[in-house]
């Protein structure tokens, strides 16, 4: 009942998105304004019928019906509700309805936002976004079936994956990386719309940047919770691996941020209009490529992905988008035109020119990294990886100059440099020097990671000084306090101060991964219960091992001892000394698999992590082996993200006005 | 004029940019092989970083929690190498499961390997018996 319920959703929504599709090109064609009404219609009934969709598939999660195959391979009796409920986006088949779902609800909003004050544009821009739902509901009527059944129900299903339902994240991430990545089908469904219908006013731009900087929030968030979840469940001690399935989110984020500055170049000056369209489209086709990289099987092996008609069918549809968005733009480049050229070499608008050079050959570098392995393995068969160090080794010199970039750009105004200009350059650059002087007295003996740092300080001190000088400036016009002229100022310009919170929020996570990357300290070591070892500063003893059975799992924990020796107190001498600590890493042993699982314990501060996995138990139980890793500056790294993305939600806030 | 400058600053940023990126791929390009293409290659690939995938050969994994010496067997049904691990197993490491480790092929005949890959996403899989 509930999977022939969701079936015929997908299905009706397949057929209203047709008919819209119909209607809207219909009207669009002098035809009568019926046609159009009822083309803004098909958008609610897109929504409506994709909401009873989604709601079929939780019904039955939530109910263990494991007569659909999704649930059966997905969920069992043992999975907590709140784990039945996420394993809409656990799997394939639920995350491509969620993907369309959210379209849906994007496809409704932009129908109803935009309907009575971008009459002329519209009919194309539903329809290019009705087009995309028909491709994603086009998969879900046919290989990516949600509501797939078995023909003899199994008694119980075979859960979700141990390592999604290991952490709480798990129930965001993958929402907030979607809202990201459909979001930036807005933008391409405006670009594309004004060349389809030729209109190309600036003004589809102002909404192309507001969507542009929403999704690109959303995507923000989504990479720092995946780089998070992966911390604290993989077990490794680390937060980024350049593995495919992160780089095919990275490689999105790169373009919509360079996308981002040129529509400001654009707004500004009026120059780079074709340029931004590029950028448009080709964040677009890589957030479906990200999605063809991790939703096709073509990871494991370029060969096993054409067992299923998914990855030929996402293949196919990233060509027909590339061609259709190229070609269009290639025959309205010669309407499209610049007001004039770039005045100096020392503007914000150079600085953002270059700043779209680098972030696209960062992209560019990802891509290769990511597709190359593929290649090689299509042509000649031979299996390849590219490992962390290609990446690193581009993104040392790229990332120092995107950081150098990012604190000229903000000191440059636009058009010609005053003196005043370079006044300020040369202070933030002689404090950034200073930096880098204090770092090597106080004991930093690493040129590079000196180097890193003060760049990264002459970035942050040039957006401190945008605020100083603006707040500075407002107090003077209306005599108020700091703290109200500082709330003041951003109100009044929330993109332009949200932008260089977004900055600083860069900044402090960019120390904390130059910190975390080039000095940690790494320990494995046996132990019986009472032995104890230490480690940069920490003494670590191990008490007991501690069973604790749950529902789902049996959760096997090692209890720690530890104490910050602050290189005076020493194991066995703790007497009067500071308290201990006691901490817990876990192994989870999950039914459904036949390897446990690690929760690691991490004990945070802002100075450095103490990162403990269990990492085995020996036969008897009598023995654990631990794995301690003192990572420093961790934190900042998640502050520096939560920074972006408050920063991002003030920026990109919808006003009134757009 | 202009247009010609601009080109060809472009055509330079390309160039040193593909330029960085070939030169960095031929020094970090891992090769994976099986146990079998590894024992056709024979010395060609001693001191080299490879990846070597297959089946953990069941009862052949020993692991001494006092030295934290792993050894186990890799096999892909018609060849098997010996692998040497400092360190504990990782969690998701069976006998009769597919593993992947990076390392060096030793002069010994064994492989001594740095890291054994662990699981990343759900769709991730080791080889199946037999190679691909």
């Amino acid at each position: 009942m509930t999977a022939a319920v969701g079936s015929a959703s997908v299905l009706g929504a397949l057929v209203v998105t047709v008919c819209g599709i119909a209607a809207l090109m219909r009207g669009r064609h002098r035809g009568p304004a019926g046609w159009i009404r009822s083309g803004y219609a098909a958008p609610v009934g897109l929504f409506v019928l994709v909401s009873v969709a989604v709601g079929a598939l939780e019904t039955a999660l939530v109910r263990s019906d494991f007569s659909i195959r999704y649930v059966a391979g997905n969920s069992n009796l043992v999975t907590p509700l709140l784990f039945r409920i996420v394993t809409l986006w656990g799997a394939l088949e639920g995350s491509i309805l969620l993907w369309q779902w959210i379209l849906a609800l994007f496809t409704l909003i932009v129908a109803l936002r935009y309907r009575t004050r971008y009459p002329d544009v519209l009919p194309s821009v539903l329809s290019v976004l009705l087009a995309i739902s028909a491709f994603f509901l086009l998969l879900m009527a046919g290989p990516a079936n949600p509501f797939a059944q078995l023909p003899v129900p199994p008694a119980d299903g075979r859960g979700l994956n141990p390592l999604l339902q290991n952490h709480v994240l798990m129930i965001i991430h993958p929402p907030l990386l979607y809202l990201g990545y459909v979001g930036f089908s807005v933008p391409f469904a405006f670009a594309m719309g004004s060349l389809f219908s030729g209109h190309l006013r600036d003004e589809w731009m102002a909404v192309t940047r507001r969507w542009s900087l929403a999704a690109w929030t959303f995507l923000t968030a989504g990479l720092f919770l995946g780089a998070r979840w992966s911390y604290d469940v993989l077990g490794w001690g680390g937060y980024w691996s350049w593995d495919p399935v992160e780089n095919a989110a990275f490689m999105p984020w790169l373009v919509a941020t360079a996308l981002i500055h040129s529509t400001m170049v654009q707004a500004r000056r009026g120059l780079l209009r074709i340029w931004s369209l590029a950028l448009v489209i080709l964040t677009f086709l890589l957030t479906i490529f990200g999605t063809f990289l991790t939703r096709s099987g073509v990871l494991a092996s370029v060969h096993s992905f054409t067992q299923s008609l998914i990855g030929p069918l996402f293949l196919a549809f990233l060509a027909a988008a590339m061609m259709v968005s190229l070609g269009l733009l290639a025959a309205r480049l010669p309407t499209v035109r610049d007001d004039g050229h770039i005045d100096s070499p020392l503007s914000r608008e150079a600085m953002m020119v270059l700043n779209n050079v680098v972030l696209l050959a960062m992209a560019f570098t990802v891509f290769l990294g990511t597709v190359f392995p593929l290649a090689v393995e299509a042509i000649s068969g031979v299996k390849v990886s590219v490992g962390p160090p290609f990446f690193n080794r581009m993104f040392v010199p790229l990332g120092s100059l995107l950081l150098l970039l990012m604190g000229l750009g903000t000191i440059f105004r636009w058009g010609q440099p005053g003196r005043e200009e370079f006044r300020r350059l040369g202070l933030v650059a002689a404090a950034a020097a200073a930096a880098a002087v204090l770092l090597t007295v106080l004991g930093l003996r690493e040129p590079l990671i000196t180097i890193g740092i003060a760049i990264t300080v002459f970035m942050a001190l040039a957006q401190l000084m945008e605020y100083a000088r603006g707040v500075r400036a407002r107090r003077a016009a209306t005599g108020e306090d700091p703290i109200r002229a500082l709330a003041g100022l951003v109100i009044s310009n929330r993109q332009r101060y949200g932008g260089y919170l977004i900055h600083l929020g860069l900044a402090v996570a960019v120390v904390g991964i130059i910190a975390s990357m080039s000095s940690r300290v790494e320990v494995e070591r046996a132990l019986s219960a009472g032995e104890s070892f230490q480690i940069a500063g920490y003494t670590i003893r191990y008490d007991a091992l501690i069973p604790k059975p749950a529902p789902d799992r049996l959760v096997v924990a090692a209890h720690l001892a530890v104490w910050v020796s602050n290189g005076r107190a020493m194991a066995g001498t703790r007497a009067g000394g500071p308290a201990a600590v006691v901490v817990a890493p876990s192994l989870n042993f999950f039914p459904q698999d036949r390897t446990p699982v690690a929760t690691p314990a991490v004990r945070s501060s802002w100075r450095e992590d103490l990162y403990l996995v269990l990492m085995g138990v020996d036969a008897n139980g009598r023995r654990v082996v631990l794995n301690a890793i003192v990572n420093p500056l961790v934190s900042w790294i998640w502050t520096g993200g939560a920074i972006m993305v408050v920063a991002g939600v003030v920026a990109s806030w919808p006003s009134r006005r757009s | 004029m202009k247009r010609t400058r601009l080109l060809l600053a472009a055509a330079i940023v390309g160039a040193a940019l593909i330029y960085l990126i070939i030169g960095g791929l031929r020094g970090s390009i891992v090769y994976y092989v099986t146990p079998s293409e590894l024992q056709a290659q024979g010395q060609a690939d001693a001191g080299k970083t490879i990846r070597l995938g297959g089946q953990v050969a069941p009862g052949s994994k020993q692991w001494n929690p006092a030295t934290l010496e792993l050894r186990f067997v890799l096999t892909d049904g018609k060849h098997s190498v010996l692998v040497h691990h400092r360190g504990a197993p990782p969690d998701l490491f069976t006998e009769g499961q597919g593993a992947i480790v990076e390392g060096t092929m030793g002069a010994d005949g064994a492989f001594e390997s740095r890291s054994i890959i662990v699981k990343h996403s759900e769709e991730y899989a080791p080889p199946a018996p037999g190679g691909q």
